[in-house]
């Protein structure tokens, strides 16, 4: 077999080399092995609790966040291209946006449970209220930038505001769109964890890890923090293989 | 000479080449800060010919056809096109960054049909126009592609098409090769001139490259130092098609000292 054949399997020589590690630590018993499990025992745990309850909370937590993923691209997109697309509205919320934008969404939690109560509206709506800052800015940050060439191009042959906005715009500020979404998503998913530790949670990846812990089941919250670690990661490469498919044009 | 007076020799006062003036351009005026581009310029663009704008780097030249296509205001002054406003005509125009120019979320296909859409042509109309122009323009290329699928020239080929679907009384073209390389430079000014002696439209073309400012041109407009007069208004006699033999043709090549000429004493003139 010649080298570059093997080139695609090279990705898992790092989950081996992780898994490796990992065994020769809990079986050497460098660490106690209360904390760390063998590989063996959390893979036992992730598999049974997937079928069961580790499954329920993974769905619970999916739908917590892309409930406020698509509220935050339905409110943050359309006000990006509107803020984006007059300079000087923006520049006179731009203080504010990015005030908010860095103020850590956990410190709204107190703020929101008095507003919604302890249910899944809370933690849904600071999900979304973070992801919204973000979305918006970049759909913003897109549509300001806009290359100049190609407004003037769609002016030259005629094209109204309105048309330059749905025809140029909108799609030149898509591939920033998609960095908006990609970030606010990560950003939702992390706040939606944190809410499920905390605020009176019944379910969710959150509460799974928490209690896992709390019981000194180990396995079990390994589990759950590898369970979260996936949906993470399949969010992020869900929305790149969207933006592939129909953003074909960006970075060329 | 001064701006003050009718600086243009007119091409109608050529016994040779009578023809209408099609653009006519009375007191323009522009400034930049303190920097007067233009001050009560007047000329006169005959119909049907291709035009080179060349002169001094910064003296306005991509300015003028950008006043003239309105993407630009002037401070003052008028354009008529045969006594019609610029919203009264149809026109084209092709910018030197093709890379920007071009929508690269839509095939070149739908490009090219893209003005068509703006003007409220019907689809199936657009479709077979754009057609009847890639089939009447003998161009081989496929238009199903991406216009980041394709090379410079063929992004070019493709902003061009897109400016002639509409059948634009005027065509301008902002140092369109420029950002080609050499070998494409030459194949797309023969495309140019094909295109020219098929359609037959008044275009306007800046250009750098004097060589290629004299080959294509019928006149080389040649512009002074800000602010800018005409410095001459050199007709191109040799007849088309122009080929590589043109280049060293004796009447073409004296053409060419002469405008390189009233340019360096333009240039000197600082």
């Amino acid at each position: 077999m010649n080298k570059k054949s093997l080139e695609p399997f090279l990705p898992i020589v790092g989950v081996i080399g992780l898994l490796a590690v990992w065994q020769v630590a809990s079986s050497a018993k460098w660490v106690d092995p209360v904390l760390l499990p063998s590989p063996y025992e959390a893979g036992k745990a992730f598999w049974i609790g997937m079928h069961g309850e580790l499954g329920f909370d993974f769905v619970k937590t999916i739908y917590r966040t892309a409930m406020s993923t698509v509220i935050a691209g339905i409110i943050g997109i359309p006000l990006g291209i509107v803020l984006g697309s007059s300079e000087k509205l923006y520049r006179s919320l731009e203080f504010v946006i990015d005030f908010f934008r860095s103020t850590p969404a956990s410190a709204m939690f107190p703020l929101f449970l008095v507003m919604f109560g302890v249910g899944d509206e809370t933690k849904i709506s600071v999900a979304a209220f973070g992801a919204i800052l973000v979305i918006l800015f970049n759909v913003a940050y897109g549509v300001m930038n806009a290359r100049k060439t190609r407004l003037l191009a769609a002016k030259v042959m005629g094209a109204s505001r309105m048309r330059v906005l749905f025809d140029v715009m909108l799609f030149e500020s898509l591939p920033q769109t998609f960095v908006g979404l990609r970030n606010g998503v990560s950003l939702a998913l992390v706040i939606i964890v944190v809410a499920e530790m905390f605020i009176g949670s019944q379910d969710g990846l959150g509460h799974s890890v928490f209690e896992a812990q709390q019981l000194f089941e180990m396995p079990r919250m390994y589990a759950a923090i590898f369970a979260a670690g996936a949906l993470g990661y399949g969010l992020n490469l869900l929305f790149l293989l969207i933006e592939r498919r129909f953003v074909h044009w960006s970075g060329k | 000479m001064n701006s003050a007076q009718p600086a243009v020799r007119l091409p109608s006062t050529d016994a040779a080449a009578p023809k209408r003036p099609h653009v006519t351009i009375r007191g323009l005026s522009k400034t930049f800060g303190k920097t007067v581009i233009y001050d009560n310029f007047d000329l006169d663009i005959p119909r049907g010919e291709l035009i080179s704008v060349f002169g001094p780097n910064g003296c306005g030249k991509s300015t003028l056809i950008n006043m003239i296509a309105g993407l630009i205001p002037v401070d003052a002054g008028k354009i008529l096109f045969d006594g019609m406003t610029l919203s009264e005509i149809k026109f084209g125009y092709v910018f030197q960054n093709y890379r920007e120019a071009l929508f690269p979320w839509m095939r070149a296909f739908d490009n090219i049909a893209y003005p068509l859409k703006m003007m409220k042509v019907p689809p199936a109309e657009r479709k077979a126009r754009t057609e009847r122009l890639v089939a009447h323009l003998g161009i081989k290329l496929d238009l199903n592609m991406y216009p980041y699928q394709m090379s410079g020239g063929q992004q070019q080929l493709v902003s061009i098409m897109r400016a002639l679907v509409v059948e634009p009384e005027i065509l301008f073209l902002d140092e369109p090769f420029s950002a080609l390389d050499y070998e494409m430079t030459l194949f797309m000014r023969e495309q140019l001139q094909k295109l020219f002696i098929e359609s037959g439209t008044t275009m306007v073309l800046v250009s750098h490259d004097l060589e290629e400012a004299v080959y294509l041109a019928d006149h080389v407009l040649l512009l002074s130092r800000h602010p800018a007069r005409v410095a001459d208004f050199t007709e191109v006699t040799a007849a088309r098609p122009r080929t590589d033999a043109t280049l060293s043709d004796i009447d073409f090549v004296r053409t060419k000292a002469h405008c390189l000429e009233v340019f360096q004493r333009e240039v000197r003139r600082a």
